[in-house]
């Protein structure tokens, strides 16, 4: 309970702070539309010279898309620890934060989190239902539980791949450009896994399990029965990538001994 | 002269001096190129060709797009919105040269150094990884090289324009973000400019975008004719005299309402 209570005095501050300078945060939103934007008009030129795409057709890989949008907006929200080893780590700013009775991890997601990324997800559901009525798509009842399901465990997946590169900054001192290399392999979930060849496809599985983002638990409101198995497997996966990544974050912070100040 | 060429030579030893920061940005770039050629491969499927291109001179667009992005790509718009913001551009304004010309070889400094030591060996690595195709005409590496260097100055006076939108804007960190994406879509970095819509195409004719990437591409795949790479070339040059136009008018603008607070 304290925890919520804490997280929701944290967005408090943060929206009076971010309400202080709308023009920047009416341009960051309108950056990160056109973002959205460029991606979807890519899918639409190429579907202007071909009517499938590895099997998939316009409108089911525009909702991939829009799914993918969703737990990528709520990732971006609440896991911006790219800059963790640069600003907490060499700033020995994780002292401050160890002092605290709060879990560490928790402490960082809120004192970085970017509200205004949520927007990204407006767009996701838009796209989804833009495409789902081209598809001519159904809604049951259990759609939306299943759908917050498999949200959520796209963002655990994303959130515990990200926490666990974080990590590293714990044992090894230098400077990684690992980070940057992961956003841009996340994009691979983005596009049916069937379009690669079988070692990509294991890794987006198993090993950085991008595709539980996208492709996966997207099928599943797409009807495709051959892949309902892994959309299912979207929370489980979700859970065990970001409880290791906890696992790993709780034994690394014991390794911890401040940058000195 | 001298002094832009030492300043050339000066960005140059900089970056030599943090190269390791490079092998992994030939990683980044390998990855993204993977993602498309996985992508167009399946586009492609059983097509032999679309708008007149082969998967092969597809992989081949897609490979030396992005690794000539590295040759042209620079941050001279942050660069500059730092230093106006800091209250740096004061001095750089009072020091004995032209400082859009002083940005615009520290660029070229990057540029060259990102040529030999993230380009070349990039495009080598990559050559092995997916089906390339080189040309053996040594035209087309001469158009090539032209072109690249047109699609510099191109790129780096559109960053000169962002930068200077900083002295009326004060921050402008979301009007860089978005003329990268605008850029990376527009140039055909993504797709080339012949498989838009035609309507998209006749607007893009008169924009200087496909001057950055789309041009030098289409001529190192070979899927220009000697005629049109000629003539895109022109078009480029042509792109070059008139940009300068709106960046020395609101550099002189710009530099009438600067104030400088402290310093």
């Amino acid at each position: 309970m304290f925890y919520i209570a804490i997280f929701f005095q944290y967005v408090a501050q943060y929206m009076k702070t971010r309400m202080q300078y709308r023009a920047d945060l009416l341009v960051e939103v309108f950056s990160d539309l056109l973002f959205q934007a460029v991606n979807l008009i890519f899918i639409l030129v190429v579907f202007g010279h071909t009517n499938l795409l590895g099997g998939w057709t316009r409108d089911e890989i525009i909702f991939i898309y829009g799914f993918f949008l969703v737990p990528y907006a709520l990732f971006s929200s609440f896991f911006n620890i790219w800059d963790f080893n640069e600003r907490y780590i060499v700033k020995g700013e994780l002292d401050r934060i160890l002092t605290r009775p709060i879990h560490s991890l928790f402490q960082i997601v809120l004192e970085r989190m970017e509200l205004e990324s949520l927007f990204g997800a407006v767009t996701g559901i838009a796209v989804m239902i833009y495409a789902g009525n081209n598809l001519g798509l159904g809604i049951s009842w259990t759609d939306p539980f299943l759908f917050f399901l498999f949200v959520t465990g796209g963002m655990l997946v994303y959130g515990g791949i990200f926490v666990m590169i974080a990590c590293i900054s714990f044992w090894a001192d230098a400077r990684t450009s690992i980070m940057p290399m992961m956003y841009n392999i996340g994009n691979y979930g983005r596009y049916p896994v069937d379009i690669y060849d079988s070692v990509i496809r294991f890794v987006l599985t198993w090993i950085l399990p991008f595709a539980f983002v996208g492709i996966y638990p997207a099928s599943y409101f797409l009807g495709k029965e051959e892949w309902f198995l892994y959309s299912f497997l979207t929370p489980v996966i979700g859970i065990v990538f970001f409880g290791i990544s906890i696992l790993t974050w709780n034994s690394g912070v014991k390794r911890y001994r401040g940058a000195g100040n | 002269m001298d002094k832009y060429i030492e300043m050339i030579r000066i960005r140059f030893l900089m970056m030599l001096a943090y190269r390791t920061n490079y092998y992994t940005g030939i990683l980044i770039y390998s990855i993204n190129i993977g993602a498309y050629y996985f992508l167009w491969s399946a586009i492609y499927g059983e097509k032999d060709a679309i708008e007149g291109m082969s998967v092969i001179q597809m992989s081949t667009y897609v490979a030396v797009a992005w690794m000539a992005r590295a040759f042209y790509f620079n941050n001279i718009d942050r660069e500059m919105a730092a230093e106006i913001k800091e209250g740096k551009v004061a001095v750089e304004l009072i020091r004995p040269y032209n400082y859009l010309g002083m940005k615009t070889m520290q660029g070229l400094g990057e540029g060259i150094f990102r040529l030999f030591f993230f380009s070349v060996p990039g495009m080598f690595i990559v050559s092995f990884i997916f089906p390339l195709q080189f040309s053996a005409d040594w035209t087309t590496w001469i158009f090539f090289a032209i072109s690249i260097v047109l699609s510099f100055f191109i790129n780096t006076q559109i960053n000169l324009l962002t930068g200077i939108t900083t002295f009326f804007l004060f921050n402008n960190t979301g009007l860089i973000r978005a003329k990268r994406v605008v850029i990376d879509l527009f140039s055909g970095l993504l797709i080339p400019i012949s498989f838009f819509p035609v309507w998209a195409q006749d607007v893009l004719k008169f924009l200087p975008f496909q001057g950055i990437s789309y041009v030098p591409s289409m001529i190192f795949t070979k899927s220009f004719s000697d005629n049109e790479a000629i003539q895109a070339i022109i078009m480029q040059g042509i792109w070059v005299l008139l940009l300068i136009i709106p960046i020395q008018v609101l550099w002189v603008i710009a530099k009438k309402q600067l104030i400088i607070q402290g310093g």
